[in-house]
């Protein structure tokens, strides 16, 4: 191998272990830069939840295509990636809402998506300890869960790249063809300037409690709290492990630097969450711990090259976990000039250069 | 908490002394302890008659579980005295039923477990080995030997120092009246503990012996994630204190277990100073230094004589359980070269136990540190969390 590769990735979180892999099977020489622990960020603090999402036509493409890539590699995933496929249940609380199930519903249906719309006992059924009355939901059972720090391990293991456990001061300092910034919501540090702003994330982790939620539920409320670009918000979002154990969120909170729990906001999660399921409560909380997106102005990654050999795969915001796979195999197709499977216009870093 | 002029956390020996100090002053003293009655382990249903007297003019709320730091939002000083667990070290069959710590093993029994005509085998390191032996025998169970890992050397070393200590002599006096007839082994340990839905035999170095329980006792670690949570200062695995018990954490001080292993005495006169100090009484607290120094003389003692041994790191078969939670075994643990890794990667310590147990016996094992710990201090009801 000579010594300077083609493309060195700077972060070995989930996205940068997809680009790794990617750019690997496409024939360049990679090397990874972790200064810390594989899957150790956002990557671990995430919930590991796989979504099609339709905030925009360019959101759907690259979720929908990922999640294809994911249900592809499912069966090759070792079992500690705890990849469930639960679907996601969108709960609707009130007729307001219930017209957002239908709009979504005809979105997914027409680029699609199996969806499948529950109506208020239908939902009582599906997951008996939400509250009564809710107005119903939509189920999309493509979607799944994983275990995000063992995947990152395994996408890495698969690219056999070597993997640097050292610290960069600046991507000038990595020798390589392309280098390729993939340090979520810390990628400013080294590429100064770069839209990308940390949100601030809380989980609550409980003891075995199987069956006690059966699907990734999310409140349609979600679409009202979360996307509001500015603000500290809460949403009833709730997940099954494999192991039984259940994860509780969810909250966003922008210009939250430091990493302690911020009691406020972890009570009203809470509480949110115990609106929707009134035995929440009662579960055992083994463990609370926050995290940080990496959010960009127009809620999409940046995917491509930014300036000089600098290239950018960041700016994931929620969705990193589900993007990673079709972020490496866009960024891959940049690099080598093949076509990508889906538009990569509007992921390219420079729709956002002045 | 407001209205208290000082909180103690942990309702132990040295929580206690801290308590009852202070509220002898005058000061209105409120404890708190996750268990449900006052006593700690050591105490447990069987706290001595002196000290619950003096208790009784304590607050004491028990069930109570500390979630995070915000218990130093109300201002009021507080004397953290969350004592220590036991530690546990892997080997081939140690998660039999019937195999249990020799401290979990004494509280059961004082709890009520029957142990009438069941042969226990006890083995690990250091005095409670015979405290337990002792308390088993008393209710009527045949304990079949005591294995004892360090050298007799060191044993010798450490009985001819005690004639410092004339406290501890009497007390062994009356342990090894109680013990007569019983096989005591040194530089011996357990490597194996077999049976097929419970533990009926165990291989000690050198020989096998029959049993229906089998209790380990390795030392103890301590109880540092609240104090870990409020900021306290840690060195070694131990929380950092002053010459009055305080850490380097404003309003917060220390005692017992916490800041060293080395019996009751030595937690009940740290509790003592840090009860006092903790609400000004920094005279009366002086007193008593000369009594903890010579504790804590006793206390480096035991440590040096009961060092584990290096062997013990190789006990553990590639298929030994090491993370009980979450069933993680030797060899998933082997590949990865920090706490942080082995935990992101296998789930090692993140199952409800959030690595109390596993913790220390990588600790050992392998030199891992973790140090993350996160609220709630000790797993509560959700419930719990959302109370602001």
């Amino acid at each position: 191998m000579s010594a300077v590769p083609d493309v060195a990735i700077v972060g070995g979180g989930i996205v940068g272990a997809a680009c790794a892999l990617e750019c690997k099977r496409a024939g360049l020489s990679v090397e990874v830069y972790e200064q810390s622990t594989v899957g150790g960020g956002a990557t671990a603090s995430g919930m590991g939840h796989v979504v099609v999402m339709d905030d925009s036509e360019a959101q759907f493409a690259l979720t929908h295509y990922s999640s294809t890539l994911w249900r592809e590699l499912a069966a090759e995933l070792p079992a500690a990636a705890e990849y469930l496929p639960c679907g996601t249940l969108w709960v609707a609380a009130d007729e307001e809402e219930m017209a957002e199930v239908h709009r979504k519903q005809s979105f997914y249906e027409a680029r699609g998506v199996p969806v499948e719309v529950l109506d208020a006992q239908q939902l009582a059924d599906a997951e008996p300890h939400l509250r009564t009355p809710l107005a119903g939901g939509l189920l999309v059972s493509g979607d799944c869960v994983v275990y995000p720090p063992v995947v990152a391990q395994w996408l890495l293991d698969q690219a056999g790249v070597t993997i640097h456990h050292q610290e960069i001061r600046a991507l000038a300092d990595v020798p390589a063809g392309i280098v390729v910034n993939a340090m979520g919501a810390a990628a400013p540090r080294l590429s100064p300037g770069i839209p990308v702003a940390p949100r601030k994330g809380h989980l609550v982790i409980t003891d075995r409690h199987p069956g006690f939620v059966r699907h990734q539920l999310i409140e349609l409320g979600y679409l009202k709290s979360a996307h509001s670009a500015s603000g500290d918000s809460v949403a009833f979002n709730v997940q099954p492990r494999k192991t039984g154990q259940i994860l509780i969120g969810s909250s966003r909170q922008y210009g939250a630097e430091h990493k302690e729990i911020d009691r406020e906001i972890l009570t009203r999660m809470l509480r949110r969450a115990a609106e929707y399921m009134p035995g929440i409560g009662a579960l055992t909380a083994i463990r609370t711990w926050t995290g940080f997106r990496a959010s960009t102005p127009d809620k999409l990654p940046l995917i491509g090259p930014w300036a000089g050999r600098e290239w950018l795969a960041t700016g994931h915001e929620g969705l990193g976990i589900t993007t990673s796979l079709a972020t490496g195999r866009l960024l891959a197709d940049l690099i080598t000039g093949r076509t990508p499977p889906i538009p990569a216009e509007p992921f390219l870093p420079l729709r956002c250069s002045p | 908490m407001t209205g208290f002029d000082l909180i103690v956390a942990g309702a132990g020996p040295a929580g206690i002394a801290a308590a009852c100090r202070a509220a002898e002053t005058g000061a209105k003293v409120l404890v708190l302890d996750n268990n449900p009655a006052a006593g700690g382990q050591i105490w447990r249903n069987d706290i001595p008659a002196l000290w619950a007297q003096r208790l009784s003019n304590v607050e004491v709320r028990g069930g109570c579980s500390v979630i995070d730091d915000s218990i130093l939002a109300h201002g009021v000083p507080i004397v953290l005295a969350t004592g220590a667990r036991e530690l546990f070290l892997p080997f081939p069959g140690w998660t039999l039923p019937g195999v249990t710590g020799v401290g979990g093993l004494q509280a059961l029994v004082k709890s009520g477990f029957e142990v009438r005509g069941k042969r226990v085998v006890l083995a690990g390191t250091g005095p409670l080995l015979l405290a337990v032996a002792s308390l088993l025998r008393k209710r009527g169970a045949s304990v079949t030997c005591i294995a004892e890992q360090a050298p007799r050397s060191a044993l010798l070393r450490f009985a001819t120092g005690l004639w410092r200590y004339p406290l501890k002599i009497a007390q062994g006096i009356e342990l090894g009246g109680s013990l007569l007839g019983v096989p005591y082994f040194t530089d011996c340990w357990v490597e194996e503990a077999y049976g097929r839905d419970r533990v009926e035999r165990v291989r000690l170095s050198g020989f096998e012996q029959d049993c229906d329980l089998l209790a380990i006792g390795y030392g103890l670690v301590p109880n540092t994630e609240l104090a870990t949570l409020l900021g306290c200062t840690l060195q070694d695995g131990f929380v950092t204190v002053d010459a009055m018990q305080k850490t380097w954490r404003e309003g917060v001080w220390a005692a017992g277990e916490l800041t060293g292993i080395g019996g009751v005495e030595r937690s009940l006169v740290e509790g003592e100073i840090a009860g006092l100090a903790a609400i000004g009484e920094l005279t009366e607290a002086r007193k008593l230094f000369s009594r903890r120094a010579a504790w804590h003389r006793f206390a480096s003692h035991l440590t040096g004589a009961f060092a584990l041994r290096p062997e013990l790191r190789a006990l553990p078969r590639p298929d030994t359980i090491v993370c009980r939670c979450e069933d993680i075994r030797y060899n998933d643990l082997t590949r990865w070269t920090s706490a942080r890794e082995a935990k992101l990667q296998t789930r090692c310590g993140m199952g409800l136990c959030q690595g109390r147990i596993c913790g220390a016996a990588n600790h050992f094992l392998f030199g891992w540190q973790d140090t993350s710990v996160r609220p709630p201090a000790s797993a509560a009801p959700v419930s719990d969390l959302m109370e602001s």
